[in-house]
């Protein structure tokens, strides 16, 4: 595999790792908008348990280590952040995400603005089979009591309160692993790159990761999958043919483009590209549920 | 006395804040919606009122300049910004209320306008960046640095002139939300779409109507960031239209008078924060009185208990 392959290869791994830590709250119908708080915490807290200046543990103890201490803060947050809904919930996250950033980049033991060298290198043999453990694990995730408590949390919170989900303890749940994947998704970013910088981690990459899961879908655990494909795939794509044809116009404006493509995808599939009914469409006998779980609530209504 | 000069350099600033502030609430209060085009289109207006000062527009320069002449750029700066955002406001009403709409009913029901309203600020920040390039882009204030001081307080006649327009601007706003018959639509549509659309409002004419208003007030916060802080680039949507965002929920989603109140607080707060604890600390006193608020008390001081009840 070729250099260039292979650094596309290890920027959609990440993205799909963040994705799925968006996802799972998301799931049940809680927009993250906080992403990159989470990632800075994972990156952060497994470059200072791996540094010889900090803990000096090996980087397959520091990166879990690192997923349960942003587990830990994620739990005590979301007690108040999950009492809101909606625009607020968007705007708790949002905030979360300022705050973590503002006093990472003023804590110098981690380097502060200036960022923080990591010692041990991940490379793609790590990268890789860890991406496909977190998407085989939200597909296990999604297929459990809890997933399908969130699903229908996501569809009608009050019905699912009458029916015995407790709303509360799942929504927490949903939102602790997340941040554990994205907190992942973080230290390995952080590993293989060898370097941090909090300023990395903005207010874009927030959004970023949020279109991805809301464009691919949240109604089944392909969405995110789909979702950091496109993300990755289509802006290089884009940029390859700018550069086979000679398109100037194309090579600098393929974002615009592509955000022109964010915008038709919403006017004709409101709900992501992959909704229930098309994965029922498309998965014929080999994914095909009980009939009990099927609605029709893919177009939107 | 350097306290003191410091608070006045805040409300300036909070002057800034309180244009956009009132942008989102008016968006979240009449549709429900965290419209995250408004940091684009601040952006967009201060990078247009930038680029004809500069003459730097993609075509067009030579024609503003033969008719306006050095001198009176910024005039025509001023015209070009106000008419691009306000036809482009219009382009997104389009795309992330009116087509939805039509289609899919009650379109808050999904995340739908706030993911293209995401969409429309990629292209924003893409279209400045490929046409500007991502450098910071200075301007020369065609005012100079005129500045008259009371004791040892300095005053900067620009700024003092911002902040009165920008208190002008959006005093007429809630004047005319409270007198005219367009405000008492706006209002009704607030309180509740479908009875308004019983009651015989124009809900698909008003809209764009909203979308416009917003719009230009983002334009002319945009325009006056220019003026006074000289610097913008693509990304300065992000850094400081945001800010606005905790002013609007500080003052309570849906009211113009707390937005007002909110963007001239959080101004204060963070030239306040510069000053006692740094730059690069300055954010963390901000979101974080985002995040007690809204976890303890999400109204804010004037807020609307319906509003942001929807699911999205």
């Amino acid at each position: 595999m070729s250099g260039y392959m292979e650094a596309q290869l290890i920027i959609l791994c990440l993205s799909i790792i963040y994705a799925y830590g968006i996802f799972l709250p998301a799931a049940s119908g809680q927009l993250n908008l906080g992403a990159a708080g989470f990632i800075t915490l994972g990156a952060y807290a497994s470059a200072w348990f791996n540094a010889s200046a900090g803990a000096a543990l090996p980087m397959w103890l520091s990166i879990p280590i690192a997923m349960i201490f942003t587990g830990v803060i994620a739990i005590a947050i979301s007690f108040p952040i999950l009492r809101t809904r909606g625009v607020y919930m968007v705007l708790a996250t949002f905030a979360f995400a300022e705050v973590v950033s503002g006093i990472v980049i003023n804590l110098e033991f981690v380097g502060g603005a200036s960022g923080f060298p990591v010692d041990d290198h991940a490379d793609v043999t790590v990268i890789v089979p860890v991406t496909i453990a977190v998407i085989l694990f939200s597909f296990y995730f999604m297929s459990t009591r809890l997933g399908l408590a969130l699903r229908s949390i996501h569809d009608d919170e009050s019905v699912a309160t009458l029916f015995g989900v407790n709303v509360r303890t799942a929504k927490v749940v949903a939102f602790t692993v997340g941040a554990m994947l994205m907190s992942l998704g973080g230290s390995l970013y952080g590993h293989h790159y060898n370097y941090i910088e909090a300023q990395t981690f903005n207010v874009l990459l927030s959004i970023y990761i949020l279109l991805y899961v809301l464009m691919g879908g949240t109604q089944t655990a392909w969405g995110p999958l789909i979702g950091a494909a496109f993300f990755a795939i289509v802006p290089e794509t884009l940029r390859e043919i700018a550069e086979s044809a000679g398109l100037k116009w194309l090579a600098e404006g393929r974002f615009i483009l592509f955000g022109v493509f964010i915008v038709l995808l919403m006017v004709f599939r409101p709900e992501g590209v992959m909704t229930r009914t098309l994965q029922n469409r498309l998965g014929g006998g080999l994914f095909r549920r009980k009939k009990v779980l099927t609605d029709d609530t893919g177009g939107g209504s | 006395m350097l306290v003191i000069q410091q608070l006045v350099n805040g409300l300036m600033l909070g002057g800034v804040y309180v244009m956009v502030a009132v942008a989102f609430t008016l968006i979240i209060g009449m549709l429900n919606f965290l419209n995250f085009t408004i940091p684009a289109l601040f952006m967009f207006a201060a990078v247009l009122m930038h680029a004809t000062m500069m003459g730097q527009l993609p075509f067009g320069n030579d024609f503003i300049l033969s008719i306006f002449g050095m001198e009176y750029r910024w005039v025509a700066g001023i015209i070009v910004s106000l008419v691009v955002i306000a036809l482009v406001s219009l382009v997104i009403e389009r795309f992330t209320y009116r087509y939805m709409k039509a289609k899919y009913g009650d379109a808050t029901e999904h995340a739908l306008p706030l993911v293209s309203s995401l969409g429309f600020l990629i292209i924003f920040e893409h279209f400045v960046v490929s046409t500007w390039g991502s450098d910071p882009l200075t301007a020369v204030s065609p005012f100079g640095q005129g500045t008259f001081s009371i004791d040892t307080i300095i005053f900067s006649v620009p700024q003092i002139v911002s902040l009165l327009l920008s208190l002008i601007v959006v005093i007429m706003l809630s004047v005319m939300l409270k007198a005219t018959k367009l405000g008492r639509a706006l209002r009704a549509i607030a309180e509740r779409p479908d009875t308004a659309t019983l009651m015989g409002v124009e809900v698909g004419r008003i809209v764009p109507v909203v979308y416009v208003i917003t719009g230009l007030l983002c334009a002319v916060s945009g325009i006056l960031f220019t003026i006074n802080y000289a610097t913008v680039d693509a990304y300065v949507g992000d850094t400081v239209a945001t800010v606005a965002i905790a002013g609007m929920v500080l003052g309570g989603l849906g009211n113009v008078w707390g937005a007002i109140i909110g963007g001239l607080f959080i101004g204060m707060l963070e030239v306040m924060s510069i000053y006692i604890v740094g730059a690069e600390f300055a954010k963390v006193p901000i979101w974080g009185l985002l995040l007690l608020l809204l976890a303890f008390k999400p109204t804010g001081l004037f807020g609307h208990t319906l509003i942001g009840k929807g699911k999205f």
